[in-house]
């Protein structure tokens, strides 16, 4: 992907085509990535969150979610950043939590 | 078994009808029965590239519309036999080539012709997408310059998701990258994208390599397609391209600098 430092030094003085040719592949990388990730991701992304909102005061920008192919293998990942996350003083009433969960939000 | 051949590009200006005419001349110079269809509603050029423009009497929005037929629709070309230009129409807007007229229409055509080129317009927009959505196999139009190389990219993303063989889960189209307007001189001198870059990058079979050449403004000028003008550079470099996509091994040409000699560089014949 990036040039070599060889190719760097040995570069001809107007060689503007590895130029052209690097900027491409940098560009086309990031592109691709974006157009093979399913139409379904964002609103995934959308309903995950307001699942944990329901237990955490958690921000839009708390969850990432990425689909990756390594091989033959998709890895789905899923970040909430819980840093800054509080818990919710009033829970669900119908669905609390198990305690397990409760005793880790305490760590929080 | 009769072929859609879609000539695309995602970039405008690259030589898609250029190569749609060439292409489709010589696929009917080889005895195929080949019909070319200009995809570009509204911004129809084809017809001037064929030189047929004053025999344009129905169109393919007309036969979708059902008021004309295919045989008042095709021109039949005077210069080759076996060929066979669909104008479009230059008035109506591109949401007039309905997904199952375009269907119809090509279905009508498959039972009639070895060979469908399909010119399509410039952009990722309903036009293009209808012009790539039939294909069997792609010509990737690209020349060697990062914005047409972009935009080859995005096209070839959109035949793998967006065409008919992408959605009916069939055997995806064959992909061919044809290479136009390339000039040794400026690669040599590190000015311009090698061969070798642009297939690198883009990582599609090479089906020819079209040198930058003056013949190609003087055969649009006359309305003659390129590839009949067998003394230039881009109409030989066409004639193999033709003769490659239909299996012939033929080595690639014009692709070193030519060293211009005292003479020429003196009286400026290029």
């Amino acid at each position: 992907m990036m040039m070599s430092i060889m190719e760097r030094l040995f570069r001809k003085r107007n060689d503007t085509a590895s130029v052209a040719k690097e900027r491409l592949q940098i560009v086309l990388a990031h592109e691709r990535a974006g157009r093979t990730a399913p139409d379904f991701l964002p609103l995934l992304q959308k309903e995950l969150l307001s699942v944990v909102a329901k237990y955490l005061e958690v921000e839009d920008e708390m969850i990432k979610i990425t689909l990756e192919k390594a091989g033959e293998v998709s890895v789905l990942e899923i970040n909430v950043e819980l840093d800054k996350a509080r818990i919710r003083k009033s829970l669900p009433i119908a669905e609390k939590p198990p305690i397990e969960t409760k005793k880790a939000a305490v760590g929080l | 078994m009769s072929k859609v051949i879609t000539i695309t590009s995602g970039k405008g200006g690259v030589g898609k009808t250029t190569t749609s005419a060439a292409f489709a001349t010589g696929l009917a110079q080889r005895g195929n029965k080949t019909v070319v269809i200009d995809f570009d509603v509204g911004l129809r050029n084809l017809d001037l590239i064929m030189g047929v423009e004053r025999r344009v009497v129905f169109d393919f929005i007309n036969v979708i519309n059902g008021d004309a037929n295919l045989n008042q629709a095709l021109i039949k070309d005077k210069r080759v036999d076996n060929l066979y230009i669909f104008p479009t129409s230059q008035t109506r807007d591109k949401d007039a080539l309905s997904k199952e007229g375009v269907a119809r229409v090509i279905n009508e055509l498959r039972d009639n012709f070895d060979y469908i080129i399909c010119d399509s317009p410039a952009g990722i927009e309903h036009g293009a997408l209808t012009a790539l959505y039939h294909a069997d196999a792609a010509i990737i139009v690209t020349n060697p310059e990062v914005s047409s190389v972009r935009d080859s990219d995005r096209i070839l993303g959109m035949l793998a998701s967006k065409s008919r063989r992408a959605e009916e889960n069939e055997a995806p189209v064959d992909e061919y990258l044809l290479l136009t307007r390339y000039s040794p001189e400026r690669v040599e001198r590190g000015e311009m994208l090698s061969i070798e870059d642009v297939q690198e990058i883009l990582s599609v079979p090479l089906i020819g390599v079209i040198p930058e050449s003056e013949a190609v403004l003087k055969a649009s000028n006359t309305g003659m397609p390129v590839i009949l003008d067998v003394e230039s550079s881009a109409g030989i470099a066409y004639g193999d391209a033709v003769a490659r996509f239909l299996g012939e091994q033929r080595e690639m040409r014009f692709l070193k600098a030519q060293k211009k000699s005292l003479l020429r560089t003196l009286f400026g014949k290029a």
